[in-house]
């Protein structure tokens, strides 16, 4: 088929997938030539994860059109029971078995707390759903911190008070040790492994996004009561969408914290689900390959700006504000418009502003 | 007897949440953003509070006015410049907007007035007449800064309640905040009376901070960050845009992370608060009072 | 002024290297010094003792953020150990770096990155506990050696902090660990006499305080102590702390345990002053710096108990010019964690010396080198006389328990 003829999506969904795949190639050539920095190389695996979060939460935010303030909760669930389900079987399980479990179960249990949390939530709307949402990745964080789960001959030993209370054997072993969260997990990630996955998440939420149940979905956001009036079943495409995207925040938990030796409950607060918010923003409401685009270079951003040192944050901050500003503000968007009219044939703007990538 | 104790625990805390979640509701209800930067408002509120008055003894009063008017012409600046612009633009990118705001006055309170924290000297500490009242032969003692507080917060609910209700400006802002551009069809200056809303907010952002810092002393750049995210939870769990809602929600929050601490965990406070917030969302959707108030502001 | 600051810290610490000199072959004491067991070179102290390639140390911590105070004493530490080594020598002994990591340990493993791309031939960081752990087991692979001011948790320095065949190795600490806090706390309380009903507000959110809270807790029952109640706080709800003071009240605790920071100890002291409550009070090494928190009323802190290894006011002549080296170029009184980074660098130096190390070597060939000299050498810094570490990476100095009297410590 030329690529003049297919449909505008399939088309759109090709480059997305053609810049994952293609940033893939380079960094592997780059870094089997040695010309990657050890800083940069040392984020790949964070970017990854961040990029599945954005996609993931735009299809909350940007599709199904509710704000969210608490995906770092479900990245939360994800990866405490991802690692734990890794830290107890890798030993005794060949790797690749016990890696692909963890995914397994980190993107589960995500998706149940999205259920659990999603049935009674998708009442609300607006500011009340971020809200609650937010209060949601409140009680993740506050609970995983006082949590405390050990194992011995006996089997599994739970408590929230304190690691004295799980009264253990001698030989018992502290898997969950409150604040100080897991420890001494064997690196596992691997920029291979983000990749796949997140091509995995691009596939699975573009299908979703371009299918029946996608256009729903959108019928939702644009109009709830139309929607509602033409036999749309709202609430189980509401739960499909927050489900889903709970799920990918769960696997992106677990490659996350697979990269790293120690996991804590206050690495995923409400600065880590505002990031994220952030990412999906930054990159365009409902614009899957922006969201990309944009976890990937707001991760290395700060990491850019070492060298301005105190002044480092600060100016991350100015950035933020003038990129919104200069993105958002449709004054700006209207002088931009004119400016690359010229570059233009045709009016596609309008496929900029709705459209999904 | 501890039961009191504990009770006014609470509401000393619920009563600075409450004072803070006014400003959040105000601006939510005419202006249609969440103002993440309020919390960071506070804080510069405060530090302007602590030099002034706690470093080089100005008379209180003063200080707070003084801090009072920093407030509202920096909030009235971050309006016109980071968020104006985008007025017209989808919330979210005015929610991001203020978050990198926020981020920016932490930054810039960190380089200006360094990391390590002070020590807050209350406000009501040198005053003849606030004292701490004593209740039951000395079995309760309920401290001037709590009893400062809670008169300011009703005080200040009851000016804005007449503000808004009774004079042309507050009119103007129920009417913008009803349908913006109908209102400005009417002749309502939109601009002027959201950046009116906005002096109104900080001015009561710099007073909130005074009185955070006086019954909670430790003052650092990140001190308005945790209490700002309370006071919004607070704003909506009165019914957001609603101003008595605001009062309700800060006070009950308060009451209730302190009764949690005192009988349940203090370990799991934050847990059960939160949860307490959801179950109440789910039972009334639009938070306590926030359909029966027809005083939208 | 600086300049006669630096000669008399450089002296004072030839003698302290001149105290050691028998257990490390240190090559360049002053003539002056008659411990000394090795030949002197004949060279003056105040230069020349390092030739060579210039090693390049990075520190990491936070410097933005809520737990940024911790993290600018030590940058600022740092900086000044190493301009007054650099001055001392007459040509530069290190090259220093310090990069932030907002308390979080992704950050702190990129600033771990980015510094190894500067070229970073020894780690002495990071400063908090958790970014610790994740940037220490980097370190194992690049076996690049690692120093930390003040990360006082096992788990930095073991892989499983429960078993002490798993550690590290190249990771070390100057601080005390959290275990050996706890407990030596719980003895001094048990052993001086001090009241045993005792109440405990811990910060639940944070590894180094629910660590030692932990021990803490297993040695009392050992020592017969009665842990009344045990609250805690956790870093989104410390704003209000009167309700856990109150209860700590209501349930007859006669001294209240805080293994807390300073700010909010001061808190909690203001809190019970307000309610009238006045038990003992007893804190660690983080309740360090209170005394130096701006504005804050220092009578109520009268008679606050706390073992710390190191005391702004000391007399003796090493702390005094730290502090008057440290105050003139920043403007602040350095608390524990300052003089904990100071050290880092000091022992650091002690260790290049003796080992006969320089920056031509890899970072590999130098941890080796380290972890030889560490393992077997004695240094003499602020924080304490005569440490010495073993093999895990542990410190051994001894708690000192000081009072606070009359608005500064008192040993007691």
């Amino acid at each position: 088929m030329n690529i003049k003829n297919m449909k505008r999506s399939t088309r759109s969904n090709l480059i997305t997938f053609g810049i994952v795949i293609a940033f893939y190639l380079i960094v592997q050539i780059l870094s089997a030539a040695g010309l990657l920095t050890n800083s940069f190389k040392g984020q790949l695996v964070p970017i990854c994860a961040y990029v599945i979060l954005a996609i993931s939460l735009n299809l909350t935010v940007g599709i199904l059109g509710e704000l969210s303030l608490g995906h770092a909760g479900f990245m939360s669930v994800g990866a405490f029971s991802g690692t734990l389900v890794w830290v107890t079987m890798s030993p005794t399980t060949p790797q690749p078995l016990a890696l692909l479990l963890a995914f397994v179960v980190g993107g589960v249990v995500a998706g149940i707390f999205g259920f659990l949390v999603g049935v009674p939530v998708l009442r609300l709307s607006g500011d009340y759903l971020a809200i609650v949402t937010l209060a949601f990745g409140e009680i993740v964080k506050n609970v995983m911190n006082a949590c405390y789960l050990g194992l011995d001959a006996n089997g599994l030993h739970f408590s929230l008070k304190d690691a004295g209370s799980l009264g253990m054997e001698a030989d018992g072993k502290v898997l969950i040790n409150g604040a100080m969260g897991i420890t001494g997990i064997s690196k596992a990630s691997n920029f291979t492994i983000g990749t796949v996955l997140v091509i995995l998440t691009l596939l699975v939420i573009l299908n979703l996004v371009h299918s029946r149940a996608g256009r729903a979905i959108t019928s939702i956001r644009d109009n709830e009561i139309a929607a509602r009036s033409v036999g749309i079943p709202i609430t189980k495409y509401k739960l499909m969408a927050f489900v889903t995207s709970a799920v990918f925040a769960g696997i992106a938990g677990v490659l996350y914290s697979l990269n790293y030796s120690s996991l804590v409950a206050k690495k995923f607060d409400y600065n880590t689900s505002i990031l994220i918010l952030v990412f999906v923003v930054l990159g365009g409401i409902g614009n899957l390959r922006g969201s990309v685009i944009a976890a990937a270079v707001l991760t290395v951003l700060p990491e850019m700006l070492r060298s301005m040192n105190d002044y480092r944050m600060l100016i991350y901050a100015i950035v933020l504000i003038v990129v919104m500003i200069f993105n958002q503000s449709p004054q700006m968007i209207e002088l931009r418009s004119k400016l690359t009219a010229r570059w233009r044939k045709g009016g596609k703007d309008e496929t900029k502003k709705k459209g999904v990538a | 007897m501890q039961f009191f104790s504990y009770l006014i625990n609470g509401i000393s805390l619920g009563s600075v949440y409450a004072l803070i979640a006014l400003g959040y509701t105000m601006v939510y209800g005419i202006a249609k953003m969440l103002n993440f930067a309020h919390g960071d408002v506070i804080m510069i509120g405060s530090y302007v509070v602590f030099f002034t008055f706690g470093t080089s003894g100005m008379n209180p009063v003063l200080s707070i006015l003084l801090s009072m008017v920093v407030c509202t012409i920096l909030g009235v600046t971050v309006e016109r410049i980071a968020y104006r612009p985008l007025r017209e633009a989808p919330s979210l990118a005015v929610l991001i907007t203020a978050i990198g705001v926020s981020y920016l006055l932490q930054q810039v309170a960190q380089l200006s007035w360094k990391s390590d924290p002070k020590s807050f000297i209350s406000v009501v500490s040198g005053s003849d007449f606030l004292k701490p009242l004593t209740l039951f032969d000395g079995q309760l003692t309920i401290s001037a800064e709590t009893i400062v507080t809670i008169i300011a917060c009703v005080v200040i609910m009851a000016a804005l309640m007449w503000f808004v209700n009774c004079t042309s400006a507050g009119h103007a802002m129920l009417a913008v905040s009803e349908d913006r551009g109908a209102a400005q069809l009417m002749g309502v200056n939109v601009n002027a009376t959201i950046s009116l809303t906005f002096a109104i907010g900080s001015a009561l952002a710099a007073v909130a901070g005074a009185l955070l810092c006086s019954s909670y002393p430790t003052l650092q750049p990140t001190t308005g960050a945790m209490p700002g995210i309370k006071a919004f939870v607070a704003a909506v769990f009165g019914g957001i845009g609603s101003i008595p809602g605001a009062f309700v929600g800060g006070v009950l929050l308060g009451i209730i992370e302190n009764l949690s601490k005192a009988y349940i965990s203090t370990q799991l406070s934050d847990a059960i608060v939160f949860l307490v917030l959801i179950v109440v969302l789910i039972v009334k959707p639009t938070g306590l009072l926030g359909k029966k108030v027809n005083v939208k502001v | 002024m600086k300049k006669i600051v630096s000669s008399v810290l450089a002296a004072s610490m030839v003698l302290s290297l001149a105290a050691c000199g028998s257990s490390a072959s240190v090559s360049e004491s002053t003539a002056a010094s008659s411990e000394t067991s090795t030949a002197a070179t004949g060279e003056s102290a105040a230069s020349g003792s390092y030739t060579g390639t210039p090693i390049k140390i990075g520190g990491i911590g936070p410097i933005t953020g809520g737990a940024a105070v911790y993290g600018n004493a030590v940058k600022n530490a740092q900086e000044l150990a190493v301009k007054e080594i650099n001055a001392a020598n007459g040509s530069d002994v290190f090259e220093w770096q310090f990069e932030d990591d907002e308390n979080d340990a992704e950050k702190s493993v990129n600033a771990y990155n980015n510094l190894k791309d500067w070229g970073m031939q020894v780690l002495a960081g990071p400063v908090t506990t958790t970014p610790s752990v994740a940037v220490a087991s980097e370190t194992v692979n690049d076996n690049l050696f690692m120093l930390t001011p003040s990360a006082s948790s096992l788990s930095v320095i073991l892989n499983d902090a429960g078993d002490e065949s798993t550690a590290r190795g190249n990771v070390f600490q100057i601080c005390f660990t959290d275990p050996n806090q706890g407990v030596a706390s719980a003895d001094y309380i048990a052993d001086n006499g001090l009241p045993t009903k005792i109440g405990v507000i811990y910060d639940a959110s944070d590894a180094y305080s629910s660590g030692i809270y932990e021990k803490f807790k297993a040695e009392a029952e050992v020592k017969g102590l009665e842990i009344v109640t045990a609250e805690a706080f956790t870093a989104d709800n410390k704003a209000d702390l009167s309700t856990q003071v109150a209860k700590c009240q209501e349930a007859g605790a006669e001294l209240v345990f805080l293994p807390i920071y300073y700010q909010e100890a001061s808190q909690i002291l203001i809190a019970a002053d307000k309610i009238g409550y006045a038990p003992e009070f007893f804190g660690c090494d983080g309740m360090d710096g209170i005394l130096a928190i701006e504005g804050f009323d220092t009578s109520l802190a009268e008679g606050l108990m706390l073992l710390t290894p190191f005391a702004a006011d000391a007399e003796d002549e090493k702390t005094q010019a730290f502090v008057a080296a440290y105050k003139e170029a920043y403007g602040d009184t350095p608390n524990q964690f300052a003089a904990d980074a100071y050290d880092v660098i000091y022992a650091i130096y002690q260790a290049v010396l003796a080992g006969g190390l320089n920056g031509d070597m890899d970072a590999s060939e130098i941890c080796e080198g380290l972890k030889t000299q560490f393992t077997s050498m004695t240094f003499d810094g602020l924080t304490g006389t005569g440490m010495t570490w073993d093999a895990t990476g542990a410190i051994s100095k001894s708690p000192k328990a000081v009072v606070i009297k009359d608005g500064a410590y008192a040993a007691m």
